[in-house]
């Protein structure tokens, strides 16, 4: 997947970490305690929009991170939506962070299901610890990666706590050393069956580059505004190759 | 280059040939069983992973929220605190402003002794002293001290959690106007900042109830234009009252003020509705999310430093050179009159019909690329033409408005052209970028300014034809 060669990330090809989540769950609280920088933070849904970057180092490495839109889904129903989905799919971030809100798990978990449907390098990060206790809820993080097969962390952004530990499994996840087996959804028969069917006509237009059976289920689904990138992502790729004259499958073309 | 590559039509075409595809093969019921199987598993998870301990903290927020957003209290509690919120910033701007006005007057004149020991010219004393540093002088003693306050009050209350119920009382009354219930979400927002709040209105998923956000965003004050409002209010309308009186009848104007932005929004947004842009409302749920005792220092400290700095270096920053060219118009004749005067003379009696003068709607032109500079604009444009005050109390700066013929009139038009004119430049190039659209952009520039104008000269005439001035 990453054809780097460069076992340290410079400042010029840091690694690439996109912070995604519901609104409210402390995602800007933390982007600004990883990267230092004043992002505004608030306690309502809307704040963050547009993505922010930021960067920071360490054991050192460069990396640079992306505060997505709070969303609740990534079917694209709305233009903060296309911008989480876009870049979970087409920039492809070395690591995407799902960041929960742990006192609102179980609606979390709708979002966090659909990322690990897109991505394979996901990591859990289970924030707000410190209201969750004060409320008396008790989450078992090592049952919860079992099942989902991917890293948990507990942070608590606003304090600080957990950061270090983020950071180190965000590293581990980076260089590849992380195995993961992401929990994929298991559809009814008749589903599963039009899906594979159509993921291989996913593959074999967009080669390994996109993640061929969620396409395929959006797809099925009609998801127009994901058929529309995906139109425009070929007529880019069109003009690159008139340009350059290289045609390589499909990749993804910086958005 | 193109044609030799011909796997790219190809490739055009099996993108094609996949979509026929998944058209053939796709059904209506695919969406329900994605979504309940998404949540199924979601809650088999959680189920097995967390556990609740305290049922009777859980309820908390539910219990807070009955209260919050009840039919009966919601939009007493709103007012209540929006109405305390601007007492506590009005009672407590008062002294501090006295004491920056004060200590500036203080350091201008050792500024003018420096300037005579250095044997300056006398017209860069006047370009410097008297037209710069005066104006900012001005702007930073009456600016800061009400954005020290407002700012960290109001962003606690953000932090807390109370916006959204906010959004929650409003949405039936959005609804009712044919809007989006989270179209008051980004009206919420529009509070702090239009440009920004513009950016949130994606947001809303239906394009048509977009746009409708994003042409009345407008009509809510945003920080540049709370200190405007805050000023005018605290020095001309409540002159009749004293003490504790006063300060409660000035929260309650700045108050309505507000609530008169919303009514425009509900009014504009409900003819919207009703023509241009047609539509039923969408359905949505609006999820309120947990309240939270917010950091008390952190979002105090964080929001008098960063956002009143912000916006006073903004107005600084513009309204510098805007006081030196304004200065130097004012002082480079063209017959009998200063070019400034010229200029001002052109636009007073369209000024006058609504309420105003040539120097503040030049103040309002002026100021299109940020709100925050139409007040130091008008400041220095009054300074430079004679009526040179020093800054040292407060009371000399209403003199400079009275020396000009205000009255409490022009005072409330010029809250309500602020209030209601065309947004600043930012937010018009935010529109445009997401609208992508020079009418679109257009409109939201029209339809605020001919409400503007409306408004003003329909208050000017009725207050003359009534004998109030």
């Amino acid at each position: 997947m990453n054809p780097r060669t460069n076992p340290k990330h410079s400042q010029k090809n840091p690694f690439r970490i996109a912070l995604a989540g519901n609104p409210n769950t402390g995602k800007s609280t933390l982007f600004n305690a990883l990267t230092g920088l004043r992002q505004h933070t608030g306690n309502w849904p809307g704040k963050t929009v547009i993505h922010a970057e930021g960067s920071y180092q360490y054991d050192g490495d460069a990396y640079t991170v992306i505060d997505l839109p709070g969303t609740y889904s990534l079917y694209s129903n709305s233009a903060d939506e296309e911008v989480a989905r876009d870049c979970i799919i087409f920039e492809k971030p070395d690591v995407t962070v799902v960041v929960l809100d742990a006192t609102a798990m179980e609606r979390n978990m709708n979002l966090a299901l659909q990322v690990l449907e897109m991505a394979d390098r996901v990591v859990l990060c289970i924030n707000l610890m410190d209201e969750a206790k004060k409320k008396g809820i008790y989450i078992n993080e090592k049952s919860l990666s079992k099942k989902l097969g991917v890293p948990v962390v507990k942070t608590s952004a606003r304090n600080r706590d957990g950061l270090d530990r983020l950071q180190k499994v965000i590293q581990e996840m980076a260089y590849g050393r992380t195995k993961t087996n992401p929990y994929r959804i298991r559809y009814s028969d008749e589903l599963e069956e039009k899906i594979s069917a159509l993921e291989e006509s996913v593959t074999s237009t967009f080669g390994d580059r996109l993640p061929a059976r969620w396409v395929a289920l959006r797809l099925l689904d009609g998801d127009q505004s994901l058929i529309d990138s995906l139109h425009q992502r070929i007529e880019l790729h069109r003009k690159e190759v008139h340009n350059h004259g290289v045609d390589e499958s499909l990749y993804p073309v910086e958005a | 280059m193109g044609s030799m590559n011909p796997s790219i039509p190809s490739k055009r075409n099996s993108l094609n040939a996949l979509l026929d595809q998944a058209q053939t093969l796709s059904s209506n019921s695919i969406r329900d069983e994605i979504v309940s199987q998404i949540h199924q598993t979601g809650s088999t998870v959680c189920q097995d992973t967390v556990r609740y301990t305290d049922e009777n903290k859980m309820m908390r927020s539910e219990k807070l929220d009955r209260i919050l957003t009840s039919k009966v209290w919601g939009f007493p509690i709103m007012l209540a605190l929006l109405g305390i919120v601007f007492w506590i910033t009005i009672a407590g701007a008062n002294v501090p402003s006295a004491m920056l006005a004060d200590f500036f007057g203080w350091i201008e004149g050792y500024l003018t002794l420096a300037f005579h020991a250095l044997h300056a010219p006398d017209w860069l004393h006047g370009v410097l002293v008297l037209g710069l540093y005066r104006g900012l002088s001005w702007v930073v003693s009456v600016m800061l001290p009400p954005m020290a306050i407002f700012f960290p009050v109001f962003a606690l209350l953000e932090n807390f959690g109370y916006l959204p119920r906010v959004a929650f009382n409003m949405d039936r009354l959005f609804k009712g106007a044919g809007g989006h219930g989270k179209q008051s979400l980004t009206m919420a927002m529009g509070f702090g900042c239009n440009a920004a709040a513009i950016m949130s209105t994606r947001i809303i998923e239906s394009p048509r109830e977009r746009m409708m956000a994003i042409l009345t965003n407008n009509f809510v004050p945003c920080n540049g234009r709370w200190p405007t409002l805050i000023l005018l209010s605290s020095l001309f309308m409540a002159t009749g009252f004293a003490g504790g009186a006063q300060t409660l009848v000035t929260a309650s104007v700045v108050m309505g003020m507000v609530l008169l932005g919303i009514v425009v929004t509900l009014a504009v947004s409900w003819a919207l509705s009703k023509t241009a842009l047609k539509g039923v409302p969408t359905h949505y749920t609006l999820e309120l999310p947990p309240y939270r005792r917010p950091k008390l220092w952190d979002t105090i400290l964080r929001a008098s430093i960063d956002k009143s700095l912000f916006v006073l270096k903004r107005a600084v920053i513009i309204a510098a050179p805007a006081g030196v060219i304004t200065w130097i118009l004012a002082n480079i004749d063209v017959g009998n009159l200063s070019v400034l005067e010229h200029v001002v003379a052109f636009l007073d009696p369209f000024a006058k019909a609504l309420g105003m003068d040539g120097f503040i709607l030049m103040a309002f032109i002026l100021g299109l690329p940020a709100n925050e500079i139409v007040l130091p604009i008008l400041l220095m444009g009054y300074l430079s033409t004679g009526a040179m005050l020093e800054v040292d109390n407060l009371n000399e700066l209403k003199q400079i408005f009275l020396d000009h013929g205000w009255t409490w009139l022009t005072a409330l038009n010029m809250m309500l052209f602020s209030l209601l004119h065309y947004p600043c430049g930012t937010t018009l190039v935010n529109i445009y970028k997401e609208t992508k659209s020079a009418k679109w952009t257009f409109l939201s520039f029209l339809i605020p300014t001919v409400i503007a104008i409306g408004v003003t000269f329909a208050t000017t005439q009725i207050a003359h034809a009534m004998g109030w001035v």
